[in-house]
């Protein structure tokens, strides 16, 4: 089964980025990563860059609007995501609570839907 | 209608009610019935019932009796509502026949141990024995369990209802069992409140519900002693959970920091607990019949001695693990025997020890990796132990071990690679 883990961090932890390569948190992850792959459960993935870098979308009324930055305005942003091959939620959990960023903001662990994505990319079968 | 203070004082009664004989009730009822979850429906009505009633005709003088009263006209009266079940026919039966009046002196057989027994019950999966144990001997709620085991909590819940419901179908016979099923029966029982018990004691200190299991299973650990005072395991495990018990408030510096059992403050150690676990393991080893809890309460008594002695005695630790893993090959005791061997004999014994094991399945284990990046650091070979370091961290859920974890990673790297 694949499992999306959604990062979900409070702005020291984006500020931490700019930090050196003795920051314990990026310390933290580097390895949480190395973990991540050593176990063969890491299929894909990528940080996202800070949320005020993106913009949002959406049609109301027949009218574009755009907005800077995230969606929701809330202290924690969503700040990468990983793609994870895991036997079922149970494991995809404990994966999530090793990650650094569960301690320091939230990590939302979501199965991925591949029939629904199949209805989409191939509606004839 | 009552004062807000009356049903306050109340609450607080039903509660402590609750609290103190929720499994005593739950067991109780379940055992004439066989149905878990028809009992604690009907305890949650008592319960409720008591909230409404306490407040305004005062608390009354045996308040478990009531409960029970109650309990058992509301399980009653649901078995009569389905009566046209055939299903709830033997149920109605069983009740029938076991129509005693609740015993008016407030007083009723403590069923609680064949509560544990129905838990451990073969047709129970093994890692839903722990989780079933907590809700109906102790009462804790799904959410609670499930934060504890790491599981979303609508998966808990649906699983203990399925666990209930397997009870009932197999109609689990609420005893305890004879002499040549209860050796494997008990193990089932001891394990699923260590399990309880380690869940606690992995989380941080203050770390809320986690910590308070670890006192639930404490209590479970006390419980079963005082149900089976003969029994050498049950004694070896309440020393067992006691010692470790005992180590509480040392394994934190007051920053938080992670302190591992060798560097821990003796003086912090509570002497009053460790003099209780050592005098109940007197008592089982007095019984002639060693067993793994034995084995790892002697483990920790060892390792008490420091308090005393001021050193520690690995090579009593190394050969008892060295039983222990005759015993129970575990990943987690074999790992640790390396990290005693290692202690005892030097590093390249212990190396070679968790050489042996199976990379497949010690590749994803903390302890494994923890173990290995202090026995290469002790060789120095440095990069193969940053290496481990680094899986050892990675693999880490608790953020302060992860911080000592680094803390010697980051030495290691100072003093130069090799």
């Amino acid at each position: 089964m694949r499992f999306a883990m959604l990062i979900y961090e409070k702005p020291e932890a984006f500020a931490s980025r700019a930090n050196g390569d003795d920051d314990p948190y990026r310390g933290a992850w580097r390895v949480y990563y190395q973990a991540m792959t050593a176990a063969g459960v890491h299929v894909g993935g990528d940080p996202l860059d800070l949320p005020a870098t993106g913009a949002t979308v959406r049609l109301a009324d027949g009218k574009r609007h755009v907005q800077d930055g995230p969606y929701a305005d809330t202290k924690e942003q969503l700040a990468g995501f990983a793609v994870l091959e895991l036997p079922s939620l149970e494991a995809a959990l404990e994966w999530a609570a090793r990650c650094p960023a569960a301690a320091a903001g939230a990590v939302e662990v979501r199965p991925l839907a591949p029939e629904t994505k199949r209805r989409i990319t191939d509606p004839e079968a | 209608m009552s004062e807000p203070a009356g049903d306050e004082d109340a609450r607080r009664a039903a509660e402590r009610v609750a609290r103190a004989s929720y499994g005593r009730l739950v067991a109780y009822l379940a055992a004439r019935t066989r149905d878990l979850a028809a009992a604690e429906d009907a305890l949650g009505d008592a319960l409720l019932a008591a909230l409404r009633t306490w407040p305004r005709d005062g608390v009354p003088g045996k308040p478990e009796a009531w409960l029970l009263t109650a309990a058992r006209n509301a399980l009653t009266d649901r078995a009569r509502h389905q009566r046209v079940v055939a299903a709830s026919e033997p149920v109605l039966r069983r009740l029938r026949q076991n129509a005693r009046p609740a015993p008016a002196s407030g007083e009723f057989p403590d069923e609680r141990l064949k509560l544990l027994f129905v838990c451990a019950h073969p047709a129970i999966e093994a890692g839903l024995r722990a989780p079933l144990m907590l809700q109906t001997v102790l009462g804790l709620d799904a959410a609670t369990i499930a934060r504890a085991f790491l599981v979303s909590p609508t998966a808990m819940s649906q699983r203990l209802v399925r666990a209930k419901a397997r009870i009932r179908d197999a109609a689990a016979r609420f005893a305890v069992p004879g002499a040549r099923e209860l050796p494997q029966r008990l193990d089932a029982v001891l394990e699923a409140v260590y399990a309880a018990f380690g869940l606690g004691w992995d989380a941080a200190p203050g770390a809320g519900a986690a910590t308070g299991l670890a006192e639930e299973a404490i209590w479970m650990a006390r419980d079963l002693v005082g149900l089976l005072p003969g029994e050498p395991e049950a004694l070896s495990l309440l020393a067992l959970v006691l010692h470790s018990h005992a180590r509480r408030a040392a394994r934190r510096s007051p920053e938080g920091v992670y302190i591992p059992l060798s560097e821990q403050d003796t003086g912090r150690w509570d002497a009053a607990l460790i003099a209780e676990a050592d005098a109940l393991l007197e008592r089982a080893a007095a019984r002639g019949r060693v067993g793994r809890f034995q084995l790892e309460a002697a483990i920790q008594s060892v390792h008490a001695e420091r308090a005393r002695s001021g050193r520690t005695e690995w090579t009593a630790i190394a050969r008892f693990y060295e039983q222990l893993a005759r015993l129970a090959p575990t990943l987690g005791v074999r790992t640790a025997q390396a990290a005693a061997v290692g202690e005892a004999s030097g590093p390249a014994h212990g190396l070679a020890l968790l050489d042996t094991l199976d990379p497949k399945a010690a590749g994803g284990y903390q302890p494994y990796w923890a173990v290995r990046a202090h026995l290469l650091q002790r060789l120095g070979r440095r990069k193969p132990a940053a290496a481990a370091f680094d899986l050892a961290i990675g693999l880490s859920p608790e953020p302060a071990v992860r911080a000592f974890l680094l803390s010697k990673r980051r030495a290691l790297a100072r003093h130069g690679g090799q």
